[in-house]
């Protein structure tokens, strides 16, 4: 059963659409991110979906309930904000409670209820301070405390992380991926890091400009990312695109780009993908992680091209290196072990992992 | 080697010893200037001060600036009760309860008023809601002189004219633009987020504001309260022209009082009396200084 | 997409509906309040300002005759000149004594507080009884000039409330003494407000504290002085309470206000129908301060808006 189906939904203040069409089903216990560059939409989405904002047009349903116009305190959710929104004034046992009490939830339920998600939480040692004397994670626990004693039909986040340092950020991400497993709710998650996205969600739609440009599980939009944007924006460092060009040597079809040295490069390619092709001016589109030095283990095996580039910068981070090599005149970015990391002005001879590529149409920015 | 650092040394204790010395310059001169100009602050209030307590002989054969020879209390009781103003020689307790009976209605209301009206104003904006708000900001500059005849005419339609009733009408209406402001440009820096929490939680506009907003006004309160009521009491313009005779407030009366001495001026009853005045906002003063001079730069800087 | 749009206005009970409009009836006797007393009332004075009113308000249209003789009169002409000649000294010298207090209590003082109260203290008193206190130190016979005759200058004079060419200068300097610790305090938030970081810099460049004031603190409070100056000006065309306590218009006319001068005209002569244009005048002569004033803020805000 679907916990909450979005049809094309859209939103517009004034002349400005920020939401062109949106259609997102999550099912039950689901946990969908939307992720996108700020400006995409998500927020405004995610308002929406609260009845904090309201709807132009398209229709919102929770579970099999048409809430377009429902008050948001009737919509059956809870919501995380990025500024934790912890009623200033209040303790975190009255923050906790103040949903409960608009709602006329007896004394005694509420005492149960909030003593339980303390619990869950580890915030009963709080309980009576002010949102003020807690640190940056305390606060968002808090927030979090303040969401579940809801037990609503669906979790909405906005950018919960965002105001966290990276270490702590780190360590929430886990805590709410475990809270998740646990009580299982259906949860609709906000972020602009793909990194969250990738690790919580188990379906991420990916906005841009007011629309959904791909709605589907992580390993999908990583490894099939629907268009260039989604390729560009998932990953970091981003996928290389580099111009190319389909040709047919011999009926083995191959893309080929110049290198800098003059020459050209070829790299084969697989699975009737070249077939697909509605041109021969193809987008390559190559993760840095799936570039490699040429060794025995690699050079022959089957879907891996072989070709060389020029090293302009190289960049340690420790756990592996990081190294501008140049495509003729484009600059690619490339993953290494720090045990096969090129030097600086090494013309680096590179195994290129052709089954992991993606070819793009250049005019409509589509995956081949 | 060793005389090097020896050397070194003294260089840094003399010039050490030079930047101490200009410190200390600096130190004096700003100091001097302060005591200098604060002289000049000090004296006019010491002034009425002590010459509430001298005899109205000895100010006229050692004059008003003076250290005092003579002591005594007679002055304040005679201000109070028996000074003749205008003819009535019921001294300045009349217009002191006056002002006391204008100024705390007026204050409570208009700054109730302006509570509810900048949590409007700030967050359930309507449309049109900006226009309005711009309109009510005009009415901070208003000069009062444009309103006269307009209030004079429709407090004596409504039955409020020469009534400190009328007064306090005037003085809502007239603060209102202020405590809007006010509490507009408060309330505006809570974040949105807090109320949309809210709104989730369930409560409604009266809620949010009782259990959110009001909790976290006190400071925007005691600056409002604070700006009113030593706005309205020492507020002279309408209290002179909308009221008159024994109805009148305490800074009408003082004026007609200084106007009265057409024979020998009485100094210490009249120093009494202009304490008398000048006092409950003073108090408020020392006792809220922090939130005065809030009020004072906000209200400049809009 | 239309049926769409019904099923949102069907899902909308009434009471969410009149809930939708409580702000707004909240509000409505306020916002009709404002309107009134901000525009009704200075149409009606406009209006009486072109009627026949003497002694008492009549709607007999006249045109701008009151205005002609409002210009023609000498009396208006003291109070207008006047007002230039005060509002001139009264807003610079204010600011010059604010600016040098604010600068002194900036210099990390001891007992701060202490200090800011002493100056600020007549803030809270009406310019009534700061106006009669000040008339008691003028007055000759009794006052500043008395106690300094006392110590041995006897040729010393000083009685500029009963002296028509300089009675002005008495309400100049009871004025300045009232306002000058108000634009401390502005000019000591905005010196408070100044990057710390800024002033470092200026020092580890090696600019003496003169110049790091006059080229780096300043310039970057501006717009503080523009707020100070327009407020005291403000404060000037208002110039009401003041002249009344000090000097009363006197001795003759020559202490005047155009504030005075409505009050005069509007309740003491009876000629409603000038003191009305004199009032509208009053007005015009804030418009004059505050409309340029609030274009340059939008205009300020807009070029930070644009700079992001």
């Amino acid at each position: 059963m679907a916990s909450l189906t979005i049809r094309n939904l859209r939103k517009s203040f004034g002349v400005v659409e920020v939401l062109k069409g949106v259609d997102l089903e999550a099912n039950t216990g689901e946990f969908i991110a939307l992720v996108g560059p700020s400006g995409c939409g998500k927020s405004t989405l995610l308002a929406m979906i609260a009845g904090l904002e309201t709807v132009t047009s398209g229709e919102i349903y929770i579970g099999d309930r048409l809430v377009n116009s429902v008050q948001p305190k009737d919509r059956d959710i809870a919501m995380v904000f990025q500024s934790y929104a912890l009623y200033p004034t209040m303790t975190v046992k009255e923050n906790m409670a103040f949903g409960m009490e608009s709602r006329g939830v007896p004394k005694a339920e509420q005492e149960k209820t909030i003593a339980r998600v303390a619990a869950l939480l580890q915030i009963e040692p709080f309980l009576k301070r002010k949102p003020g004397q807690l640190s940056g994670g305390q606060r968002q626990r808090v927030a979090m405390g303040r969401a579940l004693v809801r037990d609503p039909a669906l979790f909405l986040f906005d950018e919960p992380l965002s105001n966290l340092d990276a270490k702590l950020r780190v360590d929430m991400r886990t805590e709410i991926k475990k809270l998740h497993q646990r009580i299982g709710k259906t949860t609709i998650y906000v972020t602009h890091d793909q990194v969250e996205a990738m690790t919580l969600a188990s379906r991420i739609a990916v906005m841009h400009q007011g629309e959904v440009q791909q709605f589907a599980d992580p390993d999908t939009v990583y490894n099939r990312p629907a268009n260039i944007f989604v390729a560009g924006f998932m990953g970091s460092p981003s996928m290389n695109f580099i111009d190319a060009e389909i040709t047919s040597s011999g009926g083995a079809p191959a893309v080929n780009f110049p290198l800098s040295g003059g020459g050209v490069a070829s790299l084969p390619l697989h699975n009737g993908v070249a077939d697909r092709a509605q041109s021969k001016k193809v987008i390559l589109g190559i993760r840095p992680e799936h570039l490699s030095r040429q060794s025995a283990s690699n050079s022959g095996k089957q879907g891996f091209a072989t070709m060389s580039a020029p090293v302009e910068v190289v960049e340690p981070t420790g756990a592996e290196t990081m190294a501008v090599l140049k495509f003729g005149d484009r600059e690619v970015v490339g993953r290494f072990s720090p045990d096969e990391a090129p030097r600086t002005g090494e013309d680096m001879p590179l195994a290129v992992d052709m089954t992991r590529a993606c070819l793009f149409d250049p005019a409509t920015t589509r995956l081949i | 080697m060793a005389d090097a650092v020896y050397g070194t040394a003294a260089v840094e204790d003399r010039e050490a010893g030079i930047a101490s010395r200009r410190r200390l310059i600096s130190r004096i001169v700003i100091y001097g200037l302060l005591g200098l100009i604060s002289i000049v602050y000090i004296v006019p209030f010491l002034v009425v001060f002590l010459n509430s307590f001298r005899t109205n002989i000895e100010i006229g054969a050692n004059g008003l600036i003076s250290l005092p020879q003579s002591f005594r209390l007679d002055a304040w009781p005679q201000a109070w009760s028996d000074f003749c103003i205008g003819g009535q020689c019921n001294g300045v307790a009349r217009y002191f309860w006056n002002s006391v009976a204008m100024v705390i209605p007026a204050t409570i209301i208009s700054t109730a008023l302006g509570a509810i009206n900048g949590y409007i104003l700030s967050k359930w904006k309507f449309p049109g809601s900006e226009i309005v708000f711009g309109c009510m900001l005009l009415g901070v500059f208003m000069p009062g002189q444009i309103a006269l005849l307009p209030w004079a005419f429709t407090l004596g339609q409504i039955g409020l004219a020469n009534s400190v009733y009328g007064l306090i009408l005037v003085h809502c209406i007239q603060g209102l633009s202020f405590t809007t402001l006010f509490f507009r440009n408060y309330y505006v820096s809570i974040p949105d987020d807090l109320l949309k929490a809210a709104r989730i939680d369930g409560a409604g506009f009266w809620r949010i504001f009782w259990k959110i907003m009001i909790p976290l006004s006190p400071p925007i309160i005691i600056v409002t309260v604070i700006w009113q009521f030593t706005g309205i009491w020492n507020e002279y313009l309408f209290g002179v022209v909308l009221n008159s005779g024994s109805n009148q407030p305490i800074t009408a009366a003082l004026v007609a009082l200084s106007m009265s001495g057409t024979t020998v001026r009485t100094y210490d009853v009249m120093s009494a009396a202009v304490l008398i005045g000048a006092l409950p906002p003073l108090l408020v003063y020392f006792f809220g200084g922090k939130y005065f001079v809030r009020g004072l730069t906000q209200g400049a800087i809009k | 997409m239309a049926m769409a749009g019904q099923a949102v206005s069907a899902g909308t009970s009434t009471w969410d509906r009149i809930k939708k409009w409580t702000p707004i009836f909240i509000i409505a006797p306020s916002i009709l309040a404002s309107f009134i007393y901000v525009f009704v009332f200075a149409g009606w004075t406009f209006y009486i300002s072109l009627s026949d009113s003497t002694l008492l308000p009549s709607y007999g249209f006249k045109g701008f005759e009151n205005y002609v003789s409002l210009w023609t009169n000498r009396r208006w002409s003291v109070a207008y000149n006047n007002l230039l000649f005060f509002s001139l000294f009264y807003v610079t010298i204010s600011m010059a004594f604010g600016l040098l207090l604010a600068i002194l209590i900036d210099q990390r003082i001891r007992a701060e507080s202490f200090w800011r109260t002493i100056f600020l203290y007549p803030l809270a008193v009406s310019f009534i009884a700061t106006g009669t206190v000040w008339q008691w130190l003028y007055n000759p016979s009794s006052g500043i000039q008395f106690l300094v005759n006392s110590w041995g200058w006897t040729d010393f004079q000083f009685a500029l409330t009963s002296d028509r060419k300089n009675a002005i200068w008495a309400i100049i300097i009871t004025g300045i003494w009232g306002s000058a610790g108000f634009s401390m305090a502005l000019f000591l938030a905005g010196l408070r407000s100044v990057d710390p970081d800024i002033i470092k810099a200026a020092q580890i460049d090696g600019a003496s504290w003169f110049r790091t004031y006059r080229k780096v603190i300043l310039p970057t409070i501006g717009p503080i002085f523009i707020a100070v100056a327009v407020v005291l000006l403000q404060f000037a065309i208002k110039t009401f309470d003041l002249a009344v306590a000090l000097t009363n218009s006197g001795p003759g006319i020559s202490t005047t206000f155009p504030a005075t001068y409505v009050y005069d005209f509007m309740f003491q002569r009876g000629e409603i129908g000038q003191g009305a244009a004199a009032a509208m005048m009053v007005l015009a002569a804030l418009a004059i301060v505050l409309v340029p004033y609030s274009l340059y803020l939008v205009w300020r805000r807009r070029r930070e808006a644009r700079n992001g």
